[in-house]
């Protein structure tokens, strides 16, 4: 009966991330007013454990071309997201690489076809709300 | 006493929890001035010979097609859907949009530097180029009255 998940969730609650439980099926949702106005317009605000603080560097210095798409902000609101992202970053990972979806973990949990992703009506493989209902209240557990 | 300090605390509390996610003036309630202003705004900056806006032209501005910006992009209801009363949809990520007719979503184009971030996106990407504070006017001027 006891789960982790619901541990994790309640120390969330309480403000308190354990790196015991730095298991991938649930990761605190973006609580930062700024991070999630300007982060979650285009997309879900992605929550910092997902990128190595390294990565959100290079993404945070490169906003005006963003995947093909000018998201540059005001010098200030840029800082205080990329201060947030990097306090909350992944431990591990690659720095150089700034997509989710080509970090090696991330590439390890999902192995699926083009099929697979049609069928769930996800956009891309970084559509994770298509897959994980869940995802934007930090859960990744279902499917 | 006791009851009017608690629904105080109480509403204090309300505002720290909610007021990081709102953008700042998107009251329902300050709306429809806070859309005249921006329109009044517009209006200045079009210049000496201002002809007026215009929902017509916002429309096809709206639905386009137009040339000249992305290929995947041909209009803002490739983003925005045709039926600017629905939920939108980004054409690369998924993301749900809000709708954009005012009656739909009394939010909208009431907070300048939102509107102004976005129109300095969504211009360039649909037309290759900034929209012009004519063409802002008469966009704003349709979806209000949609
Ligand atoms: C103007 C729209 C827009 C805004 C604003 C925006 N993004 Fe993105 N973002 C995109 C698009 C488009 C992609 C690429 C989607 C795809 O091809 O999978 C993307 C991809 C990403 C990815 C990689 C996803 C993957 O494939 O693993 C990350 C991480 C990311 N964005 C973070 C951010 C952060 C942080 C912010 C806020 C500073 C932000 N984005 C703001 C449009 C935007
Ligand atoms: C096409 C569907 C699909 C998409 C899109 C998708 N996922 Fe997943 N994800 C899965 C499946 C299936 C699993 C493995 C089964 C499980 O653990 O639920 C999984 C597992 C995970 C796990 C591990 C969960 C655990 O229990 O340890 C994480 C974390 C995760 N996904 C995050 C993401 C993120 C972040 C995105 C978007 C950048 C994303 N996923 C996009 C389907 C998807
Ligand atoms: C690539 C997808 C996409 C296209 C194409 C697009 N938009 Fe947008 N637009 C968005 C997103 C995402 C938002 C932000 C989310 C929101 O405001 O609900 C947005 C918001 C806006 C806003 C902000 C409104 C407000 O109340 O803050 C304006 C103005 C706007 N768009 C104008 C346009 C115009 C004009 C065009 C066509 C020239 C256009 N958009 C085309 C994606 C798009």
């Amino acid at each position: 009966m006891f789960r982790p998940l619901a541990l994790a969730a309640i120390l969330a609650t309480l403000g308190i991330t354990s790196p015991v439980l730095a298991d991938d099926d649930y990761m605190p949702p973006v609580r930062h007013g700024a991070t999630a106005k300007e982060c979650g317009e285009c997309h879900m605000a992605f929550q910092p454990a997902l990128l190595p603080a390294g990565a959100w560097h290079r993404l945070m210095a490169g906003l005006d071309d963003h995947f093909g798409e000018n998201a540059s902000l005001p010098p200030e609101t840029a800082a205080d997201i990329e201060a947030y992202l990097v306090a909350g970053a992944r431990r591990r990972g690659d720095p150089e690489v700034i997509r989710i979806t080509e970090q090696r973990w991330w590439r390890h949990e999902h192995d699926f076809s083009p099929q697979r992703l049609a069928r769930a009506g996800a956009a891309g493989p970084s559509d994770c709300l298509a897959c994980h209902k869940g995802a934007e209240q930090g859960y990744y557990e279902d499917d | 006493m006791t009851r009017l300090l608690l629904s105080g605390l109480g509403a204090a509390l309300l505002v720290l929890a909610t007021a990081p996610l709102m953008p700042s003036g998107a009251h329902a309630a300050g709306g429809d001035d806070a859309r005249a202003d921006l329109l009044a705004r517009y209006a200045a900056e079009a210049g000496a010979d201002f002809p007026g806006f215009s929902a017509e032209r916002g429309r096809a501005l709206f639905m386009g097609p137009h040339a000249g910006g992305k290929p995947e992009t041909p209009a803002c209801a490739t983003c925005h859907t045709p039926d600017p009363r629905a939920m939108g949809r980004h054409y690369r990520t998924g993301r749900d949009i809000l709708p954009m007719a005012v009656s739909a979503n009394p939010d909208r184009f009431t907070d300048t530097a939102d509107v102004e971030k976005r129109f300095g996106r969504d211009c360039p990407n649909v037309l290759g180029r900034a929209c012009t504070p004519l063409e802002k006017g008469d966009f704003i001027t349709y979806l209000s009255g949609e």
